[in-house]
């Protein structure tokens, strides 16, 4: 007997992304794979470098052609992303699967005004009447609660204050219902009092709306705010998935457990933090085996090799040597959360 | 022994002139390294055909607070609430529209006072970008030495006290100091220009969102380093920052800023546990929670910070605040308690806000 599960609305296998000059062929993003379910949020957390920006902009095949290589699966609501041509692609982006970046002033065009810019998009993708393109946007506004919304649509960006300018993108994002919004470090540009409000309001609408959400964020009380689960990144790959309460309260790879400690938030004052020492490897030169390797506390022998995704759990895995197998016979030693659990390539 | 006298020590054999900063220490211990008052300053806004002011960005209006020998004052606030603007007008980088700046007992550039570069010896500052604070055609050894260079010492001399620093800030002279800024990482670029803000034996130094850029795991690096730096050396810190975690962990005392004002400052342990004012209330409430399961339901206050070019009358806050009666935005609160440089006036807890002057005619206003 089975049970015929709905396919997970992103299902990404092996995916790896080199970014090739002239004079170098750096792999930024290494075998890294996940799923998500529909009404999912995931967190993917990591530091500049670990390649979390790089695994979103190839969900949307937003990298420049000429530079990057990406190889690997990425199947969105059923389709492959890689494989599209620019009129799917087009059709996709905006309509299935949306994004909002760090800095909503380089997303807008500065020279139009904000509603023009939303109706554009409605009536794009619709193909609807300028008149009720424009309702959209005003509904959109009101969604995304920016007071007096319908004077809003006629500002200009610089006009906005930096709250009302990321809910604007936000509202420019929702235009087309999609079923995947992705968030690059949304709320990092904005101020502590606003940045809450964004991060609740984001939640707000992924409930209302029922929509996937993946964001990618460096910071561990965005992810402790939003997501569901947790992908931790480092070097380019995931080192570390869960559900978040689990990835915050026990963390598995020695990275994650560093970071966590290292986050100043209460640890009392008068006494050094507990720090993790270097700094993150250069990804020109990857040392080999554990990519945390030259940093960790708890380095073997073993972490020469690179270590495999173990699976302690439905929809938790490590990639760590000390990190323990599920017990045999438990059923859950590759599961559609936890990514390939072969040994990523070294 | 005393925190001068080993900072004399740490730097006995760096053959630099002049003497060492323990000998600059003039006041004694109880005397504030620095005191600004009613510190002042307005960007103008050109615009129209002329190129006229059109308006006036008040970007600090009227800062005043001290900051003592061997504390770290903290100073937190949103962006545009003149929190970097206050640094570079302690440093002099910015002249200042009015206000009075006292560094050890000494008027800043007056006459009879200190003049303003012999203050910019004791007083050196760390910078949110490492990349851009430093020379990208000089080797770091090179960058950390200019400055004791720049002051007369002798080339070689100041070189070996660079290589010196640089060993002290964690980085092997040997294998970094002859290196390029490109050719480090962000937590060792600001590890140099911790040495360079060090080289000249500064008593105090201004860390302007100085770990801002820096990734998690490095930060917390360059925060141990900062106070051991400032253990061994009997420095004094201003660490300006938007992170209110970190400033509660490196602060003696906190400075909170709002839209050009200081609005509550005391020593960080009560100002975290009992804010006084709903600035700093709706400030620390909305740090998120760190625990998924006591996730924030409502944010603590809406709305953005209101533009500095036309900040709000009366209290500036009073467009945001649960708390705004008319009084709030008919008349600005001064600082309750405000009265003397006594010990006793800096190290107490004080606020700006109606609510805390029970003659302010605010309904809800208790005696602080």
């Amino acid at each position: 007997m089975s049970i015929e599960l709905p396919p997970p609305l992103v299902e990404v296998e092996d995916l790896s992304v080199n970014f090739v000059t002239r004079d170098s062929d750096v792999r930024a993003v290494d075998g890294v794979s996940f799923a998500m379910a529909a009404g999912e949020v995931l967190c993917v957390l990591g530091e500049s470098g670990s390649g979390k920006s790089v695994t979103l902009r190839a969900l949307m095949s937003l990298l420049p052609p000429r530079r990057s290589v990406v190889r690997g699966r990425v199947r969105i609501a059923g389709q492959d992303v890689l494989a599209m041509g620019e009129g799917a692609l087009r059709r996709m982006r905006g309509g299935t699967v949306a994004m909002i970046f760090q800095e909503p002033m380089t997303a807008f065009d500065p020279v139009a005004r904000v509603g023009d810019q939303i109706a554009e998009v409605v009536a794009l993708h619709r193909g609807v009447t300028r008149r009720s393109a424009r309702q959209r946007a005003l509904d959109l506004f009101d969604l995304v609660r920016i007071p007096s919304a319908a004077r809003r649509l006629d500002a200009y960006p610089h006009e906005l204050s930096g709250g009302l300018r990321q809910r604007a993108m936000i509202a420019l994002a929702l235009s087309c219902d999609p079923k995947l919004l992705l968030a690059d470090e949304p709320t990092t540009a904005l101020d502590a009092t606003v940045q809450i409000q964004v991060l609740i309001l984001l939640r707000r609408l992924q409930r209302e709306l029922g929509m996937s959400v993946i964001v990618v964020t460096h910071d561990l009380g965005v992810a402790a705010e939003v997501a569901d689960r947790i992908a931790v990144m480092y070097a380019g790959r995931i080192v570390e998935t869960g559900p978040v309460r689990d990835v915050l309260r026990e963390p598995l790879h020695p990275y994650t457990a560093g970071l966590l400690a290292s986050t100043v938030h209460d640890q009392p004052r008068g006494r050094d933090l507990s720090a993790i020492p270097g700094s993150p490897p250069d990804m020109r030169r990857l040392p080999p085996g554990c990519s945390f390797g030259p940093r960790c506390a708890r380095r073997v022998g073993a972490c020469e090799v690179a270590p495999p995704a173990v699976h302690t759990a439905p929809g938790r895995m490590a990639r760590c040597v000390h990190v323990p197998p599920a017990p045999p016979g438990s059923g859950h030693a590759s599961d559609r959360f936890g990514g390939a659990s072969r040994p990523a390539t070294a | 022994m005393p925190p001068r006298a080993i900072a004399a020590a740490a730097f006995r054999d760096l053959a630099l002139d002049p003497a060492p900063a323990a000998l600059l220490d003039r006041g004694g211990p109880a005397q504030p390294l620095l005191t600004v008052h009613g510190l002042r300053k307005h960007f103008p806004v050109r615009g129209g055909l002329f190129g006229r002011t059109t308006a006036r960005v008040r970007a600090v209006d009227g800062v005043s607070f001290a900051v003592r020998k061997g504390e770290t004052l903290g100073i937190v606030g949103e962006s545009g609430c003149g929190k970097s603007t206050v640094a570079r007008l302690m440093m002099r980088l910015l002249r200042p529209d009015a206000g009075e700046q006292i560094f050890d007992g000494e008027a800043v550039g007056e006459a009879g006072g200190i003049a303003v570069d012999a203050m910019r010896r004791q007083v050196q500052m760390v910078f949110q970008d490492s990349a851009s604070s430093l020379n990208p055609r000089m080797p770091v050894q090179n960058t950390v030495a200019f400055g004791p260079v720049a002051f007369g010492a002798r080339r070689d001399a100041a070189l070996a006290a660079a290589r010196d620093l640089l060993a002290r800030v964690g980085l092997d002279p040997v294998l970094f100091g002859g290196r390029y800024p490109h050719e480090l990482s962000g937590g060792q670029k600001q590890r140099v220009n911790i040495a360079r803000a060090l080289a000249l034996r500064p008593r105090m130094v201004i860390l302007d969102e100085a770990v801002s850029a820096l990734d998690k795991s490095v930060e917390a690096q360059v925060l141990n380093l900062l106070q051991a730096l400032k253990r061994d050396l009997g420095l004094t810190y201003v660490f300006i920052s938007h992170d209110l975690g970190v400033v509660r962990w490196i602060s003696d005392r906190v400075m909170v800023m709002y839209l050009g004002q200081v609005v509550e400052i005391g020593p960080a342990e009560a100002l975290y546990a009992a804010p006084k004012h709903p600035y700093t209330r709706a400030l620390l409430a909305s740090r998120p929670s760190l625990d998924p399961d006591r996730r924030r339901e409502e944010a603590p206050i809406g709305g953005d910070p209101p533009n500095p070019i036309d900040p709000p009358a009366g209290c500036r806050f009073h467009t945001r605040c649960p708390h705004a009666e008319p009084v709030c935005s008919a008349r600005a609160p001064a600082m309750a308690g405000c009265d003397g440089p006594g010990e006793a006036e800096l190290l107490a807890h004080r606020a700006a806000c109606h609510l805390h002057d029970p003659s302010s005619g605010h309904s809800a206003a208790v005696a602080a």
